[in-house]
């Protein structure tokens, strides 16, 4: 059977992000974080020095997730994840992904992904592996490049 | 010069008692429409999205136990560390199968790692806390690796 495999170096779709505040409260309430960085706007500016509320670094490793799922389709799925915050993302900032394929194996991908902000800093970097049933790497790579 | 001691590495491997939760369908409609998913199995709560795990250890303590800034304080997890500043350095999942509404998982926490580097302002702590889910017959589900800075 030939397999069609992803090459290293294809780009993934870019996707843009950005939180209001009313994403923000339901996503601190839905995972139970009550730090005031997130919901408290004087309390963040005064106390903690920082312009806007803070949008959470686990969101933003969601939303990188959701960028190697969109790649994926229903034919691969993620096995291994792992994202790092590098500086602090702002409410209403608009922040976007970039990511491609650094790695191919038979039937899995490594994705390396990042989040920037509107300046062009790198916000959250993550690395994600992509495994493909073998019989239909074929259709995955059919159905991103439809996409 | 080391900030680690003898007696802060004797925590390392340290453990929490394990607790059991069910993955509730309502939970993970309100995550997938938080996070802004766009999957069906998402937003109508049959599948949890992979990030969805690290809500579940949050502690819940009572409002009067919340610190000044709104955290829950430290778990007993966390040693004592010369470092009082501590920050999020990233988390690694490792997925052995998919979490689905209705599981019924079992959570084990551990302080897996201690170590440190020196970084341009000064020794730095690294803190890796594994929480491992489970199903009750042991078959493992979620590997999640938090990694704290103490600086």
């Amino acid at each position: 059977m030939t397999v069609c495999r992803p090459s290293v170096g294809e780009a993934l779709a870019a996707k843009r992000f950005q939180a209001g505040t009313v994403q923000l409260f339901l996503y601190n309430a839905a995972i139970w974080n009550p730090h005031r960085i997130h919901f408290d706007l004087p309390y963040a500016q005064q106390e903690e020095g920082h312009p806007q509320l803070l949008v959470d670094g686990p969101l933003q490793g969601d939303w990188l997730t959701q960028v190697v799922e969109d790649w994926a389709g229903d034919e691969g799925e993620i096995i291994r994840f792992s994202y790092s915050n590098r500086r602090s993302a702002y409410v209403g900032e608009v922040l976007t992904s970039s990511a491609s394929v650094s790695a191919v194996t038979d039937d899995s991908a490594t994705i390396s992904l990042q989040l920037s902000n509107e300046r062009g800093e790198v916000t959250t970097t993550a690395t994600a592996v992509v495994q493909f049933c073998s019989a239909n790497i074929c259709s995955a790579n059919k159905s991103r490049r439809n996409t | 010069m080391t900030v680690i001691t003898d007696e802060l590495r004797k925590a390392i491997g340290s453990e929490l008692a394990s607790f059991e939760f069910e993955v509730s369908r309502s939970d993970l409609k309100k995550y997938a429409v938080a996070t802004g998913q766009t999957r069906q199995c998402y937003l109508d709560g049959d599948v949890a999205p992979l990030l969805y795990m690290f809500g579940v250890t949050m502690p819940i303590v009572p409002l009067d136990q919340l610190l000044p800034d709104g955290r829950q304080p430290d778990g007993p997890l966390v040693p004592d560390l010369p470092l009082k500043r501590i920050v999020a350095g990233g988390i690694e999942y490792q997925v052995h199968r998919r979490v689905r509404a209705g599981d019924v998982l079992v959570c084990s926490q551990r302080l897996a790692d201690l170590y440190e580097k020196t970084g341009s302002q000064g020794p730095l702590i690294f803190l890796v806390f594994e929480n491992l889910f489970r199903t009750r017959d042991g078959e493992p589900v979620i590997t999640e690796r938090q990694t704290r800075i103490a600086r």
